[in-house]
């Protein structure tokens, strides 16, 4: 550790407390210290590669052939192959799942949002008798299994009629979308200002009008970052469709996969499998490169709570 | 503030308490009630046969295979990611708040945790795929052709090939959680550690690691949680297979329940798994419970 102080200087991102003398200290400290950079540089490499390899493999092997998957797995396709995503639409009804996933998920963020941001409200602004209970009636969804619940579940949404319909499926990932909602978002109505709802109803404004036109304009961060990160969970969800959704005509995106990959042990239509992966992986990418730092600071919040 | 309160909180909290209570809290609660009843198939037909379900689950091997698994993922997994995302947030921290590609590595880390399960699981399924996939083909390129295997086909590897995959989906998740609880410890304890002598590993020994605890605590908490859950990796990846060598309860049970239709006995499982979470998430509360260091 006594090697020449060169420090290479990398991009500065906010720190918290202090940050210009944070890093300032960091710097001198460290400036003896780049053979310890250079084994960092190494390491966090390596880890890089391991994760964008498989996908970027994964994506890779969605344009090949097949006997070129089988016998070639490491090399480039000779050329691209387009129809494979054409064979994965269409015939293997990655089209048909991946409309029925978007009608699901967008009702069902919209709804989770909507409730839990009326519930949160309540309970992070309103004294009232078994408001504390109910908060923590709320925080034992997180504990709970899933699996435990699977069975009656199963039972009260056939006997509602809504087995493998989207209301069905959308009004069950509402209510398992809850707990982590509502803790999330009462916290954070728990931070705004309350002197703008205080003026507006000493103005004669409803409670309503409150919530509805200044409360939750105000929430927008808040509602933001629980949006996508239920965006991305409810895109992911496997348990619950597979079931409450048993018929292969109507599958989601996730269950469609399953049954594929199972399907490709017969089939051999592996190009078609890789190409269904890669549609089902391109918008989660895409939500997760645009929200990324929010994404990261809501999925850590309720571990750093917790 | 106050005044008609009641006319907001009343519609407000209807919605979300009628759909959490309708298809949250009545499964649980039925579903505590279901495992003291004989019931197979779709009929009603119910026979309470009290703790008959929970005998026949104490005797069923299955049952105590896949509870051996959960157990073995229960010390593999938090032991293995957390001492990997220690590592990494550690070089990433004191490698200076500037390590080259900051950015990059936290958007990089972090992707795998946010992909679906299934499709992780499908795309290793195939990255360990004896013949066609890219993990043997690698070894033989490298000459370690000896090492290649049916990963997922070989009763001894299976489980530990698809903990391997769990702990690559989550590393970065807690990777990021390190850090950010790493930046966090002023930065004038290391300077004067520094200055009173101390080495690097005294440093992080002594003031990074019980600085760090309450991070490491929940951290160990939520992967125990999830180990014993362990459901969609497994049912993608294994179907609890070769010869339920990588079978797991949540998993077993869903068999139960979904394939045999024992939905009674099923229920039994889910109670007990229940009941393991709860004491798992107690004991490690207590064992862990040091003076909180506030700074």
């Amino acid at each position: 550790m006594s090697a020449p102080p060169v420090f290479t200087p990398g991009p500065d991102a906010p720190t918290p407390g202090n940050p210009e003398t944070f890093t300032e200290k960091r710097r001198n400290l460290l400036s003896g210290e780049s053979i310890f950079g250079g084994v960092s540089q190494v390491v966090l490499v390596i880890w890089a590669l391991m994760v964008i390899l498989p996908f970027a493999w994964m994506v890779m092997t969605s344009f090949k052939t097949d006997p070129e998957i089988i016998f070639s797995p490491w090399s480039f396709p000779d050329s691209l192959q387009w129809n494979n995503f054409q064979r994965a639409w269409d015939e293997a009804r990655i089209g048909t799942y991946f409309k029925n996933t978007i009608i699901v998920v967008s009702f069902s963020v919209f709804f989770t949002l909507l409730v839990s941001s009326m519930t949160a409200y309540v309970l992070a602004r309103f004294e009232f008798p078994g408001s504390r209970w109910l908060f923590y009636l709320f925080m034992a969804g997180l504990m709970f299994p899933v699996f435990l619940a699977l069975v009656p579940l199963f039972f009260v949404v056939k006997d509602l009629g809504m087995l493998g319909t989207y209301r069905g499926l959308i009004l069950v990932y509402v209510a398992y979308s809850l707990p982590f909602s509502v803790f999330f978002l009462t916290g954070f109505f728990k931070t705004l200002p309350s002197e703008l709802a205080e003026a507006a109803i000493v103005d004669g404004a409803s409670h309503y009008r409150v919530f509805f036109g200044i409360m939750l304009p105000l929430a927008k961060p808040g509602l933001l970052a629980i949006g996508i990160f239920n965006v991305l969970g409810q895109w992911n969800q496997f348990i619950l469709p597979l079931v409450l959704n048993p018929d292969p005509n109507n599958y989601l995106l996730t269950q469609g996969l399953a049954f594929l990959a199972i399907q490709q042990g017969y089939q051999n239509d592996y190009s078609a499998l890789f190409a269904a992966l890669t549609i089902t992986m391109i918008p989660i990418l895409t939500v997760y490169i645009i929200f990324q730092r929010r994404l990261e600071a809501g999925l850590t919040a309720g571990a750093l709570k917790g | 503030m106050n005044h008609g309160k009641y006319r907001l909180i009343i519609p407000f909290l209807a919605p979300a308490l009628i759909l959490y209570t309708v298809f949250v809290l009545y499964p649980y609660a039925s579903a505590v009630r279901n495992s003291f009843y004989l019931w197979r198939g779709v009929s009603a037909n119910k026979t309470f046969i009290g703790l008959d379900n929970y005998r026949k689950l104490w005797d069923d091997d299955n049952f105590r295979t896949a509870l051996t698994h959960n157990g073995q993922m229960l010390i593999v997994l938090p032991l293995f990611t957390i001492s990997i995302a220690m590592l990494f947030a550690t070089l990433f921290v004191q490698g200076g708040k500037g390590v080259r590609g900051a950015g990059f590595y936290r958007v990089v880390y972090f992707f795998p945790q946010v992909m679906s399960v299934v499709i992780v699981g499908v795309l290793w399924q195939y990255i360990y795929n004896p013949n066609s996939g890219i993990l043997n083909e690698a070894l033989r390129a490298v000459g370690l052709g000896s090492l290649a295997r049916s990963w997922l086909g070989d009763a001894s590897y299976a489980l530990w090939a698809v903990a391997a995959v769990v702990i690559w989906q989550s590393v970065g998740f807690y990777m990021v959680l390190f850090v950010a609880g790493m930046q966090s410890i002023p930065f004038d304890f290391y300077e004067a550690a520094r200055l009173d002598g101390a080495s690097r590993f005294a440093q992080y020994k002594d003031i990074t690691v019980p600085l760090m605890w309450e991070n490491i605590r929940v951290a160990v908490i939520y992967i125990a949680i999830a180990a014993l859950d362990l459901f969609t990796i497994v049912q993608v990846m294994t179907e609890g297979k070769p010869n339920r060598s990588s079978d797991v309860v949540a998993r077993f049970m869903y068999e139960q329940a979904f394939t045999n239709s024992q939905f009674g006995y099923a229920s039994a499982i889910g109670v007990v798994l229940l009941i393991l979470t709860f004491i798992l998430a107690m004991i490690m509360l207590v064992l862990s419970r040091r003076d909180r260091l506030e700074f």
